[in-house]
């Protein structure tokens, strides 16, 4: 390595002019343009089935989810297990902002609405936001008391808060709705809007991590009396990780609750958070690739194994249908996981271009080993 | 909002209820701070534990009909050595490991014992045996009470003094309290850390299976998730009262249980929300007062 | 003129009295050692100085950086606000950031002295970037002095125990100290870079103009380094002075200089 290279790279310049990064940023936008290309044929029915698509929105819905609780618990280290509270936040906020004044009439059949919100819509893109700026106010809320304190309190406290939003939610009926829960939810978020959104997300906490408070934040996580000595002040660093996070939880919740259409408070359970918690986990905490793999895994795994809720004909043998099977399955996957594989899918590494090639190559090199192994006393009788 | 003034005798009753309550809270709160005081770890698996205890009574009494006291020997027996079994298989391997691991570790066991009980016991929300020595109603003056009320308290406070003996006068107590002030320390003095963290989970689960045995008879509908707001409520007692204390877990035990009561009695508005005043409790504790009433503050090695 | 002053700083944990007393001076420019047997309070004293504790009595002084004739009352401060007012440190117990690199360590340290906001910097201002460049300048210019700027690229904690407990002291200097409190700096370090440690420590202290407090437990380099030292046994101080007159007070030999040549 030449000295204006490693100047280069010390100083955080990727050497603009290097073959390897032309070819990664084109490979980059030829990934994008095809991923555009996919979702046009997909919103015009071309390629899957509504069915599908709403997997696949699910998945961008559940990345944003994870990320954020990523964000909190794998880079900063905290533990927080209120993302169902947070995304409980802005589902409401967010749909009660979207649903138009003549369905709320029909919602609220039981316990007319309050007048105040009867009559507001407002475009998506601005519920949205505001929905999660209500789960952000309420992360700065918990988090004054509780990030001052040792991060083991701040699980109790947000999976309590957590559980209280879904009293409240039940209890608050004139605005909603109570336990029947809302429905009607203007399907707004189509497979554009919740890749698009997912993407922003992504490309935020990619720079995030990248920057000088990126650094803090895992400084903290991994050695916080060691961070705060180095006038790195805790409070403030936890608390910007939190809100944040609080933020793309509420996001989250909006995009789920226009999505899926009709929500109830029981829908944001804590065990909810515990779901998050696994894609988190098999991901890789600490991995923003990670998590929205991790989400795609789990979301497509919870359709595809709905047959273990509903039971089996095997032919011979006639499996009844259990309830709660499925999360059965996926309890004992987080303990297989915590107990055997700690880092998960991909640890605390990212994707990336290079990283891609390196494992082509490996296994090319792999099944290059194994030709030669078998092929050799062949190749010698050939010859 | 609307204040309502009770009677005297509505006010003893509450007082009473306060007190059972509080004391089966101390039972489950005693559980988490003796494990967070050796392995610094909350359990969220506790009150699944505890949620498995009612469910095992449940099938003892109403379903293979047993007599309560055999039912309860059973009972107790069945949930320490769950207790045992947990820490064995979800918290041993992680002894080395970072300690968020074994936070996630307690959860994923949380969450694999809420789903197996659906799966196992049903979803469906299931009846709690009555046991009329416990439920008959006797007169204290003008005050009716079910027995339950005057044994619930008087359990706890035998089973507390008796764990206080165990843990200040015999040789496991004084491992178990060398183990949760310096961990590595009591290990090099060649003490059996493993012997002192199952004894811990042994002693945890058996007051769990006892408060919960009791609990079931005071709130008959089971579920699944009937564990986690007790659960998670316990946790703060022991919070309030210092965590890894057990005479503060009882002390924040019977603080809140008494909170909880004597709230909703005079603001019978707010019983929608009488979860709510244990995470209020945590967060007023936290700012007044982060160690808890009998906690110390504990030098962190630099 | 002093930096650095303690008055009657006392530690107490429940019953123990870790520290009692503690009056330390550390004038501008000078070197100070704080010598003892193990247990003494020493590190008590740094945690104390640099906020990690709150004295349960007595009171902390440190002099303004921009103005060295006002003391500012530190007693009780946030660690993080104590070391932006110019007190830095190293650990007794390497504590280096694992999972980053030796420069991210060193890059780490210089984030308090970061003037551009959150968002600021997540979206790129060009202010931003402006200082992150010279924050990195900066960071590779200490890794240059302290001889591991070609290791920059590598595991902070894969590097050996002498150049770990190095990067700990460049990554004290990025947060721009006036003070640097230095925990055992020669602890698990070879002979030869033991030796080479008083020299580095003087020149650092020149170059940047620092006032050094440390702890050491080895007594040639206390002897060679310090302008003065005090000597601290089950909390209390019990002598202080220039090397000389530690070497000749008998309570000091009795308590510690006598048992410690067995070492």
């Amino acid at each position: 390595m030449n000295q204006l290279e490693n100047r280069n790279a010390y100083m955080g310049l990727a050497g603009r002019m290097s073959k390897k990064r032309r070819r990664n940023v084109t490979l980059t936008i030829v990934f994008l343009m095809l991923l555009g290309a996919f979702i046009y044929c997909a919103s015009k029915g071309f390629v899957l089935g509504t069915y599908e698509i709403r997997i696949l929105r699910l998945c961008g819905v559940y990345s944003i989810a994870a990320l954020s609780m990523n964000l909190v618990n794998g880079f900063t280290g905290q533990f927080s297990l209120g993302q169902a509270g947070f995304m409980a936040m802005g589902a409401y906020v967010t749909s009660l902002l979207i649903i138009p004044a003549a369905q709320k009439a029909a919602i609220y059949y039981v316990h007319p609405i309050v007048p105040w919100l009867k009559d507001v819509q407002i475009p998506f893109l601005f519920a949205l936001l505001i929905g999660g700026l209500v789960s952000a106010l309420c992360a700065f809320l918990i988090g004054f008391p509780v990030l001052r304190l040792r991060g083991d309190y701040l699980a109790i406290a947000t999976l309590g808060f957590s559980e209280i939003i879904r009293i409240i939610l039940t209890n608050a009926i004139p605005v909603t709705n109570g336990s029947l829960g809302l429905k009607n939810i203007p399907n707004t978020a189509n497979l554009w809007w919740t890749t698009i959104v997912t993407a922003v997300v992504i490309i935020f906490l990619l720079r995030m991590m990248k920057t000088s408070y990126g650094r803090a934040f895992k400084a903290i996580r991994d050695d916080d009396i060691a961070a705060e000595a180095m006038g790195i002040s805790l409070f403030k660093h936890k608390m910007i990780a939190f809100v944040i996070g609080g933020f793309l939880a509420g996001i989250s919740g909006g995009l789920l609750g226009s999505v899926v259409g009709a929500i109830t408070p029981n829908y944001f359970r804590f065990t909810l958070a515990y779901e998050i918690l696994l894609i988190v986990v098999l991901g890789g905490m600490g991995s923003i690739t990670g998590s929205v793999i991790g989400a795609c895994i789990v979301t497509i795994a919870k359709e595809k194994l709905r047959f273990l809720d509903a039971g089996m004909n095997l032919g011979f043998v006639k499996i009844p249908p259990i309830d709660g099977m499925r999360m059965l399955v996926f309890s004992l996957l987080l303990m297989i996981i915590i107990l055997f594989y700690r880092r998960g899918l991909f640890g605390s590494r990212e994707f990336s271009w290079n990283g891609l090639f390196r494992i082509i190559r490996r296994i090319g090199a792999w099944f290059g080993r194994l030709f030669r192994r078998r092929g050799h006393p062949e190749g010698g009788a050939d010859a | 909002m609307m204040i309502l003034i009770p009677t005297w005798d509505t006010f003893l009753q509450a007082v009473a209820n306060g007190l059972t309550l509080g004391s089966l809270y101390a039972l489950v709160a005693i559980g988490y701070t003796m494990v967070y005081g050796i392995l610094r770890l909350i359990n969220f698996a506790h009150g699944d534990i505890f949620m498995m205890s009612m469910y095992f009574a449940f099938y003892m009494i109403s379903i293979f009909y047993l007599p309560w006291y055999v039912a309860f020997l059973i009972v107790i027996v069945a949930t320490g050595l769950l207790g045992i079994l947990i820490e064995r298989a979800a918290y041993k391997p992680l002894r080395e490991a970072p300690r968020i691991s074994l936070l996630i570790s307690s959860i994923g066991v949380s969450f694999l014992l809420e789903n197996f009980a659906v799966v196992a016991f049903s979803g469906i929300q299931r009846q709690y045996p009555s046991i009329p020595f416990f439920q008959n109603v006797i007169s204290l003056g003008s005050v009716r009470v079910q027995r339950l009320s005057i044994f619930v308290p008087i359990i706890m406070a035998v089973l507390v003094v008796g764990l206080l003996f165990l843990v200040n006068y015999t040789k496991t107590g004084m491992a178990m309290r060398a183990a949760s002030r310096d961990f590595e320390t009591a290990k090099v003095m060649g003490i059996n850390i493993n012997r002192v963290i199952s004894m811990t989970f042994l002693i945890g689960s058996v007051l769990a299976a006892v408060g919960a045995m009791m609990w079931g008879m005071k709130y008959p509908q089971i579920q699944p998730y009937v564990g986690v707001m007790p659960g998670l409520k316990c946790f703060i007692a022991a919070v309030i009262g210092g965590i890894g204390n057990i005479k503060g877990a009882v002390i924040g035990a019977l603080i809140l249980g008494m909170l909880e009561i004597l709230i909703t009695l005079f603001f019978p508005g707010l019983s929608g929300y009488k979860d709510a005043i244990a995470f209020i409790a945590l967060i007023v504790i936290l700012l007044v007062r982060p160690t808890g009433l009998l906690g110390e503050k504990q030098a962190e090695k630099v | 003129m002093s930096v650095l002053k303690t008055e009657n700083a006392t530690m107490r944990f429940g019953g123990v009295v870790a520290v009692e007393n503690l009056n330390l001076q550390l004038e501008k420019g000078e070197i100070v050692a704080i010598i003892g047997p193990n247990g003494a309070g020493k590190t008590t004293a740094f945690n104390m100085i640099t906020g990690v504790y709150t004295p349960t009595e007595g009171k902390i002084f440190v002099a303004a950086k921009e103005d060295e004739e006002t003391l500012i009352d530190i007693t009780g401060r946030r660690p993080d606000r104590i070391t932006s007012l110019g007190i830095a440190r190293t650990f007794q117990n390497i504590r280096l950031f694992g999972q980053m690199t030796v420069l991210e360590n060193v890059l780490l340290a210089s984030h308090l002295r970061l003037k551009s906001k959150f968002f600021g910097a997540v979206i790129g201002w060009p202010h931003y970037h402006k200082e992150e460049k010279q924050m990195r300048i900066h960071a590779m210019e200490l890794l240059e002095r302290v001889g591991l700027a070609e290791f920059w690229d590598e595991q902070a904690t894969s590097l050996p125990y002498g150049k770990q407990r190095r990067l700990e002291i460049a990554r004290a200097l990025a947060t721009e100290p006036s003070i640097l409190l230095l925990d055992e700096p020669a602890a698990g370090m070879n002979p030869k870079e033991t030796l080479e440690l008083t020299e580095f420590v003087r020149n650092i202290r020149d170059e940047f103009q620092l006032s050094i407090l440390l702890i050491e437990h080895h007594m040639q380099i206390v002897m060679d380094i310090s302008d003065r030292i005090y000597v601290l046994d089950f909390g209390k101080t019990i002598a202080s002075g220039t090397p000389a007159e530690i070497q000749a007070n008998e309570r000091v030999i009795d308590a510690y200089l006598g048992v410690a040549d067995d070492d």
